[in-house]
């Protein structure tokens, strides 16, 4: 078993329906998103999953100094930030690939799959 | 070549690929199997033409290498303890399915054109760990620094480690898709051979075309079902048939049309057209590898350029135009519907895919061919102009600047 962070990407903007693009498409992917949690739940993939407030209420720390800096905004400037994400457990990487397809299209949007050291 | 080198040689070319599959099942790393069978091989070459081949050279291959796998391991955990509860999980990971193929160098196929790896690492991989070709050969074919063709394959097994791809065959429902997935990667490694990148190159490396010959001869041994990896090897036979032909002493490209058919290899042509007509006498429908074989025999049937039967060259390509609607084979399909039709109908239909195509050398190259046909010298000239400076080997440039230095004035 290895464990794997699944990201989901939206974009920086978020409007009165968070990353989508009306009210029907949202709730649709928040009812699919929930019924995809229920299932790596059952089937034991699930270790945590949630979804971010906005990348642009971020903050960076930096306590390496003496005192710590504060920087408004998220690390890296971009288009695209990561809008939530599940941890997971899978059997192997072609189990993940296949578990991040079907939470890609449960929530609409691109999933990034990285493995734990 | 002395008589032991020889067989060394040989054995290398038949054995390595199971040797590493062979290790890289049994203790499920890449890393280990690629060294340790790398270690068998030149303990042969050191001990051979001393005492002698053994008699079953390839078991012996696999013996030392196991034992020198186990050897590094054994070093490496008394280095370091994590690293032994790592290295020592033999594999155990899920079964393969029942009555699937269970042939070591199958799994490591898939591992090593897995759809999560970049295509050049897919590529770099395979003929790494199932060709045997070494990191200088790959880098020598694909004209980059071996340090960087290094880096690139240890990237790709750091990832197959790190995400945990495992060492089986894919599930009954990926297994056609994964399939063609190892197919393009060796059909990718042939057409690089066939017409390699780069200017002031050789225009082909027979060393990439006869490997992807190979590695497609075991996946017919492995998957005997699987009709496209059959189409792939015809395609590919009866494309190297032509290799002789299709460039001059002086290296330029020579067309289909203006090739000496005396000097194809009509051994070769007699397996492509074996494999072919085995295929059409199947019921299945042909893929697109099969459909190609099919063109290819028919152009290798005809004695000479003006007997081909181009109304069924456009018409497989019009069933080849039904599975992928690519502009590629829009192209293609014209050029054949020239020889049919003439060059005024076929200029017709490219002319459409222009907007598409305007940045493909062959486009402007077959466009200025027919224009040229036509008489339409100037446009001719202006085409073959593109073409050159669009295309990516000398030996692309050197056919389209004859002709348009012919094109009277």
């Amino acid at each position: 078993m290895t464990q794997y962070l699944l990201s989901v990407f939206g974009p920086a903007e978020r409007g009165e329906f968070g990353s989508y693009p009306d009210r029907e498409t949202m709730v649709k992917a928040m009812a699919d998103t929930g019924v995809f949690n229920e299932r790596l739940q059952a089937d034991g993939h699930l270790l945590y999953a949630n979804g971010l407030a906005s990348a642009m209420d971020a903050t960076v720390v930096d306590g390496q100094g003496e005192t710590p800096v504060f920087s408004d905004g998220p690390y890296l400037e971009s288009k695209e930030y990561i809008g939530g994400f599940w941890i997971i457990e899978a059997a192997d990487f072609d189990q993940a690939l296949a578990l991040a397809a079907e939470g890609s299209k449960a929530c609409q949007g691109r999933v990034e799959v990285r493995p734990f050291q | 070549m002395t008589q032991v080198e020889g067989v060394i040689t040989r054995v290398y070319r038949e054995e390595w690929g199971r040797v590493v599959a062979g290790l890289a099942r049994r203790f499920g790393d890449l890393d280990i199997a690629e060294e340790a069978a790398a270690e068998a091989f030149a303990i042969a070459v050191a001990r051979w033409p001393v005492e002698g081949v053994p008699a079953n050279p390839g078991a012996w291959m696999a013996t030392t290498a196991k034992r020198k796998a186990i050897d590094r391991i054994r070093r490496e955990n008394n280095r370091d303890h994590k690293q032994r509860q790592a290295q020592m999980s033999i594999n155990n990971s899920s079964p393969d399915p029942v009555g699937a193929i269970v042939d070591d160098r199958l799994r490591l196929l898939f591992i090593c054109s897995h759809p999560a790896l970049a295509m050049e690492s897919r590529v770099a991989l395979t003929l790494r760990m199932v060709g045997g070709l070494t990191v200088t050969e790959i880098a020598r074919a694909f004209l980059v620094q071996e340090a960087t063709m290094r880096q690139r394959i240890t990237r790709a097994k750091a990832k197959i480690k790190a995400a945990n791809i495992t060492y089986r065959v894919p599930s009954a429902e990926d297994l056609p898709a994964r399939v063609s997935g190892v197919l393009a990667v060796i059909f990718l490694i042939f057409n690089e051979g066939y017409l390699a990148t780069g200017h002031h190159t050789h225009p082909v490396r027979r060393n990439l075309t006869a490997e992807a010959i190979r590695l497609t001869r075991l996946i017919r041994v492995l998957l005997p079902d699987d009709h496209e990896a059959t189409g792939l090897l015809a395609l590919m036979l009866l494309t190297e048939a032509r290799a002789l032909a299709r460039v001059t002493a002086s290296g330029e490209l020579v067309t289909l049309d203006q090739q000496d058919r005396g000097a194809w290899d009509t051994a070769l042509i007699a397996e492509g057209h074996r494999l072919v007509s085995e295929r059409l006498a199947a019921v299945v429908t042909p893929g697109r590898y099969q459909i190609l074989a099919a063109v290819n025999a028919i152009h290798t049937s005809a004695t000479d350029f003006r007997d081909t039967d181009w109304l069924q060259v456009v018409t497989l390509y019009d069933r080849l135009a039904l599975l992928d609607p690519s502009p590629i084979i829009v192209l293609n399909r014209a050029i054949a519907v020239a020889e049919l039709d003439g060059p005024e109908v076929a200029l017709a239909t490219i002319d459409r895919l222009e907007d598409t195509l305007a940045g493909y050398h062959a486009y402007h190259a077959t466009r200025a061919d027919l224009l040229r046909r036509m008489g339409r010298n100037q446009q001719s000239c202006a085409a073959y102009d593109t073409a050159i400076e669009l295309a990516g080997n000398t030996a692309e440039t050197a056919y389209p600047t004859r002709r348009r230095d012919q094109l009277p004035k």
